[in-house]
């Protein structure tokens, strides 16, 4: 039984998940871990007045007054929205608003600290959104549940794996909370899109744009490198890209 | 970006096609044989308690699996949030996961209990079935920013503790 480091809080507006597996990783690491999600808050939300994504949108600051960090992840935002068709915006609901971005980055930067640190076996789970590296016990997979959109009490899959980022986005968790840029109204044809990737960074983001497209997702999605889907629209049908079975064995009939 | 009326149709109906063709196969999972049980004790962990999180491991007496043990159900902590309290549970056989049932939703959610009512439980029911295997963590579109996702998940630490 591999030695386990499990916490849970409440940070970035949304709960935060970190396990280790690794004996070699102690509480007091998971401190860094969660004081670097703490950092991230106070430079990127939305919702703190004094953010410099708050006073950047606001014109008090410039990119050139910003962390470093502002500077990458807008460019990121920019680079992602031009490879998804103008679908993924970090001024989709009229202001500037990176959080799309920032929390399947600032996840995937925990990751890699943790590697850093020594941790060649964790989970990170950030509100749903899920990057685990390794093994949870010796010769064993992670397997992370998938819930179903429309039936909050139920896994609609499973995905298995070892080293992955896995994210989904859908209009159950707040309602219709992706905005479709091009219409500026609620995307809703889709319930949910889970893409599954190699970092949590890019497919967290693409599982945002790929809701946002509706019913252009899947003819996207099945262009995509490195990436794999599951879907499933308002009326509760379910498709999946080609390659996606693969990583849920439960679908390989 | 604007397409003709026609175009889209076509595309509403080849997703339509797609989606048909795609999950009509439905996925006829066997069962596969149960994983050993682990019998190794739970040390002591390191598990720091999340605000409002269940009572600390070892408060309430973890019922022991094995192979002969029915059917249970295992009650993950009530998680609040801005919309109300939400508390799952699990039900196993043994170490399989039979079914997640969602315990306590907020009120102001019966939208989406009434989308829950209507949708078909089959995929539920498939990949529940299907699942020999433990769950590590959840994702997906959880429900109020997690809440469901951390109650959900205080249950899987219980049942597997």
């Amino acid at each position: 039984m591999a030695d386990r480091c499990h916490r849970v809080e409440h940070v970035m507006g949304t709960v935060i998940s970190v396990d280790v597996r690794d004996p070699n990783i102690v509480p007091s690491d998971l401190d860094d871990i969660y004081r670097w999600f703490r950092q991230v808050d106070d430079i990127f939300s939305t919702y703190k007045e004094n953010s410099q994504i708050s006073r950047l949108d606001r014109g008090e600051l410039t990119i050139a007054d910003c962390h470093p960090d502002v500077g990458w992840v807008l460019e990121r935002c920019r680079q992602i929205g031009r490879s998804s068709g103008g679908y993924f915006d970090s001024r989709a609901t009229g202001r500037l608003d990176p959080s799309g971005l920032v929390k399947g980055w600032s996840v995937e930067v925990a990751s890699e600290m943790l590697f850093e640190l020594g941790s060649a076996n964790h989970c990170i789970n950030a509100g749903g959104d899920v990057r685990i590296r390794g093994e949870p016990h010796p010769g064993r997979a992670w397997n992370v549940g998938i819930v179903h959109p429309l039936v909050p009490s139920a896994l609609t899959v499973v995905v298995a794996g070892r080293d992955l980022a896995v994210a989904t986005s859908g209009v159950a968790e707040r309602g219709q909370h992706v905005i479709d840029p091009l219409t500026g109204r609620g995307a809703d044809s889709l319930a949910s899109v889970t893409l599954v990737g190699p970092e949590l960074t890019l497919t967290d983001a693409y599982a945002t744009a790929a809701l946002a497209m509706g019913l252009d997702a899947p003819s996207w999605l099945n262009g995509l490198s490195e990436h794999e889907a599951y879907v499933i629209d308002a009326g509760g049908h379910v498709w999946w890209t080609e390659g996606f079975p693969g990583y849920a064995p439960a679908l390989v009939s | 970006m604007r397409r003709s009326a026609a175009a889209l149709g076509l595309t509403v109906i080849g997703l339509w096609l797609i989606l048909t063709f795609k999950s009509s196969p439905a996925s006829r999972l066997a069962v596969n044989a149960l994983p050993p049980v682990s019998t190794v004790p739970s040390g002591p962990n390191n598990t720091t308690p999340a605000p409002g999180a269940a009572p600390p491991p070892g408060s309430s007496p973890t019922t022991t699996l094995g192979p002969t043990s029915g059917p249970r159900t295992v009650v993950g902590a009530v998680f609040s949030n801005r919309y109300g309290d939400v508390q799952v549970a699990v039900v196993l056989s043994g170490n399989q996961i039979t079914d997640v049932k969602a315990l306590k939703l907020p009120s102001d959610r019966s939208r989406s209990r009434d989308i829950s009512d209507q949708a078909a439980p089959l995929l539920h029911d498939e990949v529940i079935s299907a699942q020999s295997a433990q769950i590590d963590t959840i994702g997906g579109a959880t429900y109020t920013s997690g809440s469901y996702a951390q109650s959900l998940q205080s249950a899987l630490d219980k049942a597997h503790g």
